[in-house]
């Protein structure tokens, strides 16, 4: 399962088109941690809009992901999670703790703008 | 996306009044927890089912059948669609033969994000349902079974 991946700027896009597997969620994982370095990423954006089912495992290793890149030096978002996705996440219990989540891919690239400048202000 | 070549499809002949359709996907490899799951999101919304609950319904499944996965390394989900005068819902049947759970009580024990609880995701999968049962032991294999009622 090909997930596309685009640059733009300092960010990396990543759009989830359809339902993924555990060893695809896992390529994911490696491939976009590896990708943040290849362009220099300050920033990454995960789309899930696509995702009407998102379980323990998904949001594990979506958490993951988010903890990896932030190790590699950059900031992830993760963005289009759908109500009723959100739903079953609070009641099996999942949280994403410490990583940060927006509306939609707008409300992303804001975030991370924004992310940016309090860094330059820092 | 769902495979339904690997699906058997029966009618529920039994109750004349009741129309039963019951679904088994066959659980071995990860691709077949997104079958399974997708299956059941499907049969939720045509039994009416809202989109909340159709989804709460595959996440349930979807935590089910990767235990099967992970842990007995295959088995089966069945789902069994009621629609009947009285009473209207899915029952999710997940079993395997696989090394069954020593300590039931443990395995239901919410331990959240901490490390109480066996780590099967079972009291989630509990609060996504109606109803929760759980059979297993030591060396026996394991049955899941959740239900979720639309009308009962």
């Amino acid at each position: 399962m090909q997930v596309p991946i685009l640059k733009q700027g300092d960010n990396l896009i990543v759009t989830v088109q359809a339902a993924l597997g555990d060893a695809d969620l896992l390529q994911l994982r490696d491939h976009v941690v590896a990708q943040v370095g290849r362009f220099r990423s300050r920033g990454v954006i995960i789309d899930v809009t696509a995702l009407d089912v998102m379980d323990s495992f998904a949001t594990r290793t979506l958490r993951d992901i988010s903890l990896m890149i932030r190790l590699r030096g950059a900031e992830t978002v993760i963005v289009g999670i759908q109500p009723e996705v959100a739903f079953a996440l609070v009641r099996l219990g999942m949280n994403l703790a410490g990583v940060a989540t927006a509306l939609d891919l707008e409300e992303g690239l804001a975030f991370l703008g924004t992310k940016r400048q309090d860094g330059r202000k820092a | 996306m769902t495979d339904d070549s690997s699906l058997s499809i029966h009618s529920g002949a039994a109750a004349a009044k009741s129309v039963a359709v019951e679904i088994c996907v066959v659980i071995r490899s990860d691709a077949d927890i997104v079958a399974a799951r997708q299956s059941g999101r499907a049969q939720a919304i045509k039994l009416g089912f809202s989109l909340s609950d159709s989804t709460l319904i595959a996440t349930a499944i979807s935590e089910l059948a990767r235990n099967i996965v992970v842990y007995a390394r295959q088995g089966e989900v069945l789902l069994r669609c009621v629609n009947s005068s009285e009473r209207k819902g899915i029952v999710v049947i997940a079993r395997d033969a696989g090394p069954g759970i020593a300590d039931i009580k443990l395995a239901l024990q919410d331990g959240f994000s901490t490390s109480r609880g066996l780590g099967l995701g079972l009291p989630g999968v509990r609060r996504l349902m109606d109803e929760f049962e759980l059979e297993s032991g030591n060396g026996k294999g394991t049955v899941v079974t959740v239900k979720k009622w639309l009308m009962r």
